[in-house]
Parts: structure tokens; C-alpha cells; sequence
């Protein structure tokens, strides 16, 4: 309970707050500003910085909005960050600061907050983060772990995982200042970032077995409760939509360009997969401080976690980045594709022999065997 | 050819989902059978007309775009005026004739949708029987015919012929990326379309039709004919606003994984009504008493 002189005090401080000059006690570094840029794109960064600790100072504005989740028009009350599911992804360097300035405008109607699996104490800061509508906050962490990490909205009890499938989630990268490297110490460089959010989301259906749709929020939650706790989704998706990223907003890269891909999932286990490619070095586990494995045909992305594996792309064509359980990847919708240009490799791979009508019948080995048995 | 066995995956993958539908009896209301009727057929005049052909074409060892012919068919055609109804299927549903479907919204206004080429040609096959006519499904030539301006050419200008299959593949991706995806995917009361100039009402709309055209793979020769080398009628070939090919027992027209092109919509159907020679327009309007007599309309 709040007493009178509970809110004196509090009252008093934040008047101190406001005259002595802002953060007195504060680290004394270098400040940068960073504009979000909205998933899959990353904001532009250094990879290996020769710069020393900086605080990163980020912003995003919490988006509760109505979003269509595949090609029938299906609604989703969704919750965002910046107003993208996933949220932006955030980069910065071992030792930084990040300084979050965390927006809930009074157009909302519910508390959030931020928990960031990278951040150290306090819930990951959703301790010190929940804000109702018409409230921000300002939090800062300091990046002490490298690699790629899940951030999530987490208020309390059932709103945790609601507000998560509803879009709340996205990624921060800490990269080692020295940039990545293989096993060997051998630096390991990207010529593009794409950033993948996987959101496994829960619709309610009607009696005739069609979605239903709702006009906010707290009008959906009783239904998608219900189907969150059967506990399968009725679309899996990369990045808030069947389809979100492939056609004519399929990712791109050259044959020769080297492409780093951070896949996070906020709940659900999921497997990536590329089809017709690979992970030349994969931290399965998102962090840079274990060696990357080689060579991988699927990773594994533990729900709660974001991986990230790096990839030369060496043929032209169609490739199809798949959660490898293949009835989430056609069915319910993870499926992305990558556009590559470039000159086709005949010694990779070549058709031989296009399809034709198979040449009239000879004894096959086995049959030739089998009389031989006889005889 | 890459693109084809992707295809080839997608619908199989597709495919394994789909035949649980068919166990999924829904008993299906049915309207009142006075206010159905059996679509009337429109008779179009025999005309030359331009048609791409359908299936995968390859020339040399390449793939290759489709040739265009100039056809004509001698003895006109005969087909329904409109998309077979939800309400018309329940009849041959309720009857024990055609496999009940699982979507038990069925208006009967609208187009029946989320029928597989089986169940069309069980329609087919209970119609003829019950009006001692020849129903079937029209071929895809018939249904271009038909479809005179309607029908879509959407033949993917390819590159020239290179050991380089990607340049094929990726120019197939940008033109079934480029098509813009239907707004409203529901089933629209009959004639929502507008008619073509032969009278066919939603020719191109939000329905697509099975025909009875076996997907074919050929060659081109080098003297301009085309030489077929497989024949899969476990595919059949499926028009509307543009061609696809679906397995024929394929309900929901859902792309997905490697493939990246519009599906159909939704799968429907209409008939084409076989005529002997000479008879002309009597047969439909034997029909229409036939049916009567039967009790059907």
C-alpha cells in the first residue's frame, strides 16, 4: 500500500530527480544514437570495433495493433515492439551500454514491460520496465555476454506468454568487440544480416471451424487462452505473416556473398533449415564465445533462445529457409526464401539427364541375382 | 527440372494433409430441393481461338515456354452457364453419390468450393445418370474456349536456352511473385463476376475449375511439333484467373514451402454437357424437363 508519506517522498525524489542534473553518477562514455530499422533489415553496425564501450541508446514505442497473418485474412490482435513482429533487432559490442527508452502511448490498453535475456538481474528488467499506457521508462544494462539474445515482454502470470505469442519478442545481438571468429581464432565476416523472428501464433475458431476475429486485446484473450494451453499454434510464421518474406519480399543475396542469419523464437522450439544450402558456421546457440559448428544441413533453435549461422551462398536460384518441421513450413507458414543471382556451377551440381520416360525394361542387378540364386 | 520437382514435393507434401478431409463426414444441410436447379448450359459457336498449351514443355535438353496454337472447335460447345452451387453438390452429397466435403457453410447462391477433381467427376457422373444426359467435366482447351477473353495467358517469357538452370528458375519466381494476390478469398454469390461474352458468369473470379486435362510433359521439336513423353493424370489441370495444375485429390489449393506462385482460391467446378451431333439447343431443353421429371428442379 501506498501511504500519503510513501507518495510525499516519492514526490520529493522525483522533484530532486528533476534538479540535480540527470544521472549525476552516471558512467561516463561516449553516447551513440541508434535508429531501429524493422525485421528482417538490422540497423547498420560496425562488426569488430576498434572503438572503446559506448551507451547505445535505442527507443522503441510498444504498438498494440490489428495485423493479418496470412493470405486469408486472418486478424491478430497484436502487441509490438516499434510496431513489428519481432521487434527490432538491437546490435552492440561487449562491454556497451544499451539504454532502452521504453514508450507505452496512451493509445494502448494495457502494462508492458521488456525482459532481455542479454541484461543481468532484475527479471532481465522487466522488474523495472512495466509501464502503463500513457508511461515511459528508461533502462540501462550492460552487455557483459556475447552473442544473440531474445528480448520479450513479461508482465506478470498468463499476460507473459499471451503478450509473447501476440508479437511481443524480438532480438539483441552483443557482438564480441573483435568481431566473430571461427574455432581457430580466424575472423569470420558478414556482407549482409538478415534477422528472422519466428511467432507461433494461437487463433480462436468459430463453430464452422473459421477464425474468429476480435475488436482488441482483452476481448481475444479469453478465446486464444484457450487455444495457447492445447498448445498448438494454428500458424507458425517467420516475421508476423504467412509469407512475410518471400515473393516479392523474398531476401537477397549474390552467389559469393556471405549472409548472416539470426533466427530467434521467443516460445517454441524450431529447427531452420536451408534448402539447398547450408550452415558454413553456425552458433546454434547463439553465443559467440563457443566455437561455431560447421557445415550444418539444420539447426536448433531452443524456444527462448535466437541462433545465428553464417552462410557463402555458392549457386544462383531459389532457396527456401525453413523451419525443417515441414508441416509448420507449408501448412502453417514458416517458410522464407532467398533470391541469389550469380553464375550456375555446373560441378556443384548439374542435371544429367532431364526427365524422361524411363528406357525399356533390362534385368536389373537384383533381378539378375535372384536367378542366378535360382540356378 | 528444378522447379517442377519442388512443385512436385510441395503438392505431395500438400497432399498427405489433405485426404483426412474426406473422412471428416459433416453432415451437410440441406436447402429445400425446390430452390435448386441444375445450371442451364450456354452454347457457343464453333470459333478458331488461340491456346497455350499446358504442361511442361522442354526444348532440347531446356526448359522452354509453352507453344501457342491456333484450335478451333468444329462442334462448338456446350457448357454451364454457371459454377456448379454448394446447394446443387448437397443434392448428389445427400443422395450418397458424391463425398461429403468438410465445409458445412454451404449458401446455396454460392459456388461450391473446396472440391477435389473426384468429386467433381462423381457430380459429373450422379448428373448424367440422373438425367440421362452426358455430363463431365471440360477439357482444358474446351475451358479456354469458354473462357474466350477471360482466360489468361500467363506464359513466363523465359531466358534463352542455357546450361544455367537458375535463370529459369528465378525468372518463373519473379513472375508468380509478381501476381496480385485475390482480396477476398470467400466464395461470392453467383454472377458477383459478370458474365464473358459467350454468357459464362465468373469466368476468372475467385473460383477456380477443374478440367479434365492430365498434366503432360513434352518436347518441342525442331520442326515446331511437340512430342508428349508422360502423361500424370494423377494431375489434373485446374483454370480460373490464371492455369495451375493440382493433384486430383486436392481440395485446398494452398502453395507453401519452395513454391512461391498464388494458389487458386478455391476449387469449383462446371460442366460441359456432351451433345450428340445435330441435336443443338433441344438437349438442353430436354434437360430441363428431364430434370423436372426427375424431381430436381
Amino acid at each position: 500500500m501506498m501511504t500519503r508519506r510513501h507518495a510525499l517522498m516519492g514526490a520529493a525524489l522525483s522533484a530532486l530527480l528533476v534538479t540535480v542534473p540527470a544521472l549525476a553518477d552516471d558512467i561516463n562514455l561516449p553516447r551513440q544514437s541508434v535508429d531501429l530499422v524493422a525485421p528482417p533489415f538490422v540497423h547498420a553496425h560496425e562488426q569488430a570495433t576498434k572503438e572503446g564501450p559506448k551507451v547505445m541508446q535505442f527507443r522503441m514505442v510498444i504498438k498494440e495493433q490489428e495485423v493479418v497473418i496470412d493470405d486469408a485474412g486472418t486478424k491478430l490482435q497484436a502487441m509490438t515492439f516499434n510496431g513489428s513482429m519481432p521487434g527490432p533487432m538491437m546490435v552492440v559490442h561487449e562491454g556497451d551500454y544499451v539504454e532502452l527508452t521504453l514508450v507505452n502511448p496512451e493509445t494502448n490498453t494495457m502494462p508492458h514491460n521488456i525482459d532481455f535475456h542479454s541484461a543481468t538481474g532484475g527479471l532481465g528488467g522487466g522488474a523495472l520496465t512495466l509501464i502503463n499506457p500513457g508511461e515511459q521508462t528508461v533502462l540501462r544494462w550492460k552487455a557483459t555476454r556475447t552473442g544473440t539474445f531474445v528480448y520479450h515482454c513479461a508482465p506478470e502470470g498468463s499476460m507473459i506468454p499471451w503478450h509473447v505469442v501476440s508479437g511481443m519478442h524480438g532480438a539483441v545481438m552483443v557482438l564480441p568487440r573483435a568481431g566473430l571468429k571461427d574455432r581457430d581464432g580466424k575472423p569470420l565476416h558478414y556482407d549482409k544480416i538478415y534477422y528472422i523472428g519466428e511467432n507461433d501464433l494461437y487463433i480462436p475458431r468459430d463453430e464452422n471451424g473459421k477464425y474468429k476475429s476480435y475488436d482488441s486485446p482483452g476481448e481475444a484473450y479469453a478465446d486464444t487462452m484457450e487455444v495457447m494451453r492445447k498448445l498448438i499454434p494454428t500458424h507458425v510464421v517467420f516475421n508476423g505473416k504467412v509469407g512475410a518474406l518471400t515473393g516479392k519480399n523474398a531476401m537477397t543475396a549474390k552467389v559469393g556473398e556471405t549472409v548472416l542469419v539470426v533466427h530467434s523464437q521467443a516460445n517454441r522450439d524450431s529447427r531452420p533449415h536451408l534448402i539447398g544450402g547450408h550452415g558454413d558456421y553456425v552458433w546454434e546457440t547463439g553465443k559467440f564465445s563457443n566455437p561455431p559448428e560447421k557445415d550444418l544441413e539444420t539447426w536448433f533453435i531452443r524456444g527462448g533462445s535466437a541462433g545465428a549461422a553464417l552462410y557463402t551462398f555458392r549457386q544462383p536460384g531459389i532457396y527456401a529457409y525453413v523451419n525443417h518441421n515441414l508441416i509448420e513450413a507449408v501448412e502453417l507458414g514458416a517458410t522464407a526464401h532467398f533470391k541469389v543471382e550469380g553464375d550456375w556451377n555446373n560441378d556443384l551440381m548439374k542435371q544429367v539427364t532431364p526427365p524422361e520416360p524411363i528406357p525399356p525394361a533390362k534385368l536389373g542387378a537384383a533381378e539378375t541375382a535372384a536367378k542366378s540364386l535360382v540356378r | 527440372m528444378l522447379l517442377a520437382m519442388k512443385f512436385k514435393v510441395a503438392a505431395t507434401l500438400a497432399a498427405f494433409a489433405s485426404p483426412l478431409a474426406a473422412s471428416v463426414v459433416t453432415p451437410v444441410s440441406l436447402a429445400p430441393a425446390a430452390t435448386t436447379n441444375v445450371a442451364e448450359t450456354v452454347q457457343i459457336a464453333p470459333a478458331n481461338f488461340a491456346y497455350r498449351l499446358a504442361g511442361d514443355f522442354s526444348k532440347d535438353t531446356t526448359p522452354a515456354t509453352a507453344p501457342l496454337r491456333n484450335l478451333r472447335l468444329d462442334g462448338g460447345l456446350s457448357i454451364m452457364k454457371r459454377q456448379v452451387t454448394a446447394a446443387e453438390y448437397a443434392i448428389c452429397v445427400n443422395e450418397g453419390e458424391c463425398p461429403a466435403l468438410a465445409s458445412s457453410a454451404m449458401a446455396a447462391d454460392r459456388p461450391v468450393v473446396g472440391v477435389s477433381w473426384r468429386d467433381a467427376t462423381a457430380y459429373a457422373k450422379w448428373l448424367s445418370r440422373k438425367t440421362g444426359l452426358s455430363y463431365r467435366l471440360p477439357t482444358d482447351e474446351e475451358w479456354v474456349f469458354a473462357a474466350a477473353t477471360r482466360a489468361n495467358d500467363d506464359a513466363v517469357p523465359l531466358p534463352e536456352a542455357s546450361d544455367d538452370p537458375s535463370k529459369v528458375w528465378l525468372a518463373r519466381y519473379e513472375s508468380e511473385s509478381s501476381k496480385v494476390r485475390p482480396v477476398a478469398t470467400a466464395p461470392q454469390p453467383t454472377g458477383s463476376f459478370g458474365a464473358n461474352e459467350n454468357g459464362l458468369l465468373d469466368v476468372g473470379g475467385n473460383v477456380w475449375e477443374w478440367t479434365d486435362s492430365c498434366f503432360i510433359r513434352a518436347k518441342i521439336e525442331a520442326n515446331g511439333t511437340t512430342r508428349t513423353t508422360a502423361t500424370n493424370c494423377g494431375v489434373r489441370v485446374v483454370q480460373g484467373a490464371h492455369r495451375a495444375y493440382m493433384t486430383d485429390f486436392v481440395r485446398d489449393p494452398r502453395t507453401g514451402g519452395c513454391a512461391a506462385g498464388v494458389p487458386p482460391a478455391n476449387l469449383g467446378f462446371r460442366l460441359v454437357l456432351e451433345r450428340a451431333p445435330g441435336i443443338g439447343l433441344m438437349v438442353a431443353r430436354g434437360a430441363a424437363r428431364l430434370l423436372a421429371g426427375a424431381g430436381i428442379s
